[in-house]
């Protein structure tokens, strides 16, 4: 009985039941724990107080704007940043010289902390979503980049030569055996790349914003609303696990083949 | 493994597929005169893969080609499929030098190489998109082609729901598809079971007949190149050489039961008898 409780395969049903007992456990213990302990809600709130903050937040429609502006500057940013990212990596994947001469500047570029630019993207993109569309987009670059190029470069030796032997051009090569055989690398690299966004954005809109979740955390925290930050951290997190599903859903319908992908780490 | 029984679902499209096989644009002759091989190894040392090998087959011919692992054949296939460079000599197709891969010759690789996110069908008209031929004709030689290695009614399936043998006769259709002059084959049942493969061995013999063309085929099983060939190409090992060829005279109609007969038996162990000479059998 331990050992079935410890090693075993658990049903669908008793998986749930466990995975939300633990949780229940754990909202009883913070809750418990913070009103024993006498801590004040501007330091730690419990369960109940974020709760309700959740709730006020999106009732009274606060939410809605700053929601609104944070998932258009990680969406933009994210399709700018993948388009990008694909496109550079298909050029390098197909050409030894462009990754000669571009490389380098790739690396160098993934190396600057997108923190420290983000400044300098506000001075030049202005207060608006846009500075945070282009931090967003220079995060979630360069793992779709390289999971572009490696599985370009990584195409079966048997099947290249197949395509070869049929006389098929670099072109044919490219369209009908590397692509399909990259999909799942560059699947990996969005999945990666959407995670990342939402940290782009949050980003963007703490170095100077108008509006936004990251804005709205900002605005809470200098108020002392703590229940309140805890509240949108929870909608930011929703938001991550919601993009992340989508993109794996995604990914399982187009890369159907493919038997299980590499799981990847986010941040 | 349901690959035998599914050979026998197979004879009935064969008065169909009749047609498709009466238009093959003919069987290509080739030839390798004076080819030489040798690359760089690892450790920067050159080594010979193949030292003047030269052969030549007939149009509609069925060459098997045996010799031990390393010995260079499957390297000699790959020269005249255009995937390798011969360092010297030259290659000639349909009496016709050759530098590069050709729309005459279709290749059955030792893996089946099936591209995993095409299906059975698709697969098999990869050549036929590559070339850009009538999509229309090439699909219902595609359809034939299947039926007769006894996939009918697999076409819809991705290569993952098919056992290896069914791949590799996915494989065989996928050569066959656009009605190539030369059939190159590189030991393409080496991966199944003995009953299976000989069960191939028939069907590709029933196959070579309808189509028509020239086939080279590698092997290193002394009995399938004598049961299969019309001539036996006998490689040394390293650096290959060619040693022997055999004419073998049995009847063209081959059948399993020459498996055991005393004719048989002298083809395969004077060809071991070559091979151990050469220090090909150890």
């Amino acid at each position: 009985m331990e050992k079935a409780f410890f090693s075993g395969a658990y049903s669908t049903s008793l998986r749930r039941v466990l995975v939300g007992g633990f949780f229940m456990l754990v909202m009883l213990a913070w809750q418990l724990g913070v009103q024993w302990f006498e801590v004040s809600p501007l330091v730690f709130p419990g369960p109940v107080a974020v709760l309700r903050s959740v709730y006020t937040g999106v009732a009274s429609g606060e939410y809605w704007l700053h929601l609104g502006v944070t998932l258009h500057e990680i969406l933009a940013g994210f399709a700018l940043g993948a388009g990008a990212g694909f496109l550079l990596g298909v050029a390098i994947g197909q050409s030894r010289l462009l990754e000669t001469v571009l490389y380098p500047y790739v690396v160098a570029f993934q190396t600057m902390p997108k923190v420290a630019i983000a400044p300098l993207f506000v001075v030049w993109f202005g207060f608006g979503v846009a500075s945070k569309i282009v931090i967003t987009a220079t995060i979630v670059f360069f793992p779709v980049l390289a999971n572009t190029i490696v599985g370009l470069r990584s195409a079966p030796r048997d099947q290249v030569d197949l395509m070869t032997a049929c006389t098929a051009s670099r072109w044919q090569v490219l369209w009908m055996v590397r692509f399909p055989h990259a999909l799942p690398f560059v699947f990996a690299g969005l999945d990666i790349g959407i995670v990342l966004a939402v940290i782009g954005a949050i980003v963007g809109e703490f170095v100077g914003a108008q509006a936004g979740l990251g804005y709205l955390i900002l605005q809470r925290n200098f108020s002392m609303d703590t229940a309140g930050v805890f509240a949108i951290l929870i909608v930011l997190s929703l938001i991550g696990i919601g993009l992340h599903a989508l993109v794996k859903v995604l990914a399982r319908k187009v890369t159907f083949w493919a038997e299980s992908f590499a799981e990847t780490a986010g941040a | 493994m349901s690959s035998n029984t599914l050979f026998l679902a197979a004879d009935a499209p064969l008065a169909a597929h009749a047609a498709a096989a009466a238009s093959p644009r003919g069987a290509a002759a080739f030839g390798f005169d004076g080819i030489h091989k040798t690359y760089r190894s690892t450790d920067g040392q050159a080594v010979t893969a193949l030292q003047d090998v030269s052969f030549h087959a007939a149009p509609g011919e069925f060459l098997t080609v045996v010799g031990p692992s390393g010995c260079g054949k499957s390297t000699l296939l790959r020269i005249l499929a255009g995937i390798a460079q011969a360092t010297s000599g030259t290659v000639s197709v349909g009496g016709k030098p050759s530098t590069g891969p050709s729309r005459e010759i279709g290749v059955v690789f030792q893996a089946p190489v099936l591209l995993p996110w095409r299906t059975v069908l698709e697969n098999t008209l990869v050549p036929a998109q590559v070339q850009r031929r009538d999509m229309a004709v090439a699909r219902r030689r595609a359809l034939d082609y299947l039926s007769m290695v006894g996939l009918k009614g697999f076409e819809g399936k991705y290569p993952r729901e098919l056992s290896g043998g069914m791949q590799q006769r996915v494989g065989i259709a996928r050569a066959l598809v656009n009605d190539p002059g030369l059939l190159l084959m590189d030991e393409p049942f080496g991966a199944l079971d003995a009953m299976t493969r000989e069960t191939m061995n028939l069907e590709l013999l029933r196959i070579k007949a309808q189509s028509g063309a020239t086939v080279m085929l590698v092997t290193h099983s002394i009995p399938e190149a004598v049961f299969l060939g019309d001539r036996v190409v006998v490689m040394s090992p390293r650096p290959g050489r060619v040693t022997q060829i055999v004419q073998v005279d049995l009847p063209a109609q081959r059948t399993l039961d020459m498996i055991n007969t005393d004719a048989f038996g002298a083809y395969v162990s004077g060809i071991r008898g070559n091979l151990n000479a050469s220090g090909g059998l150890d």
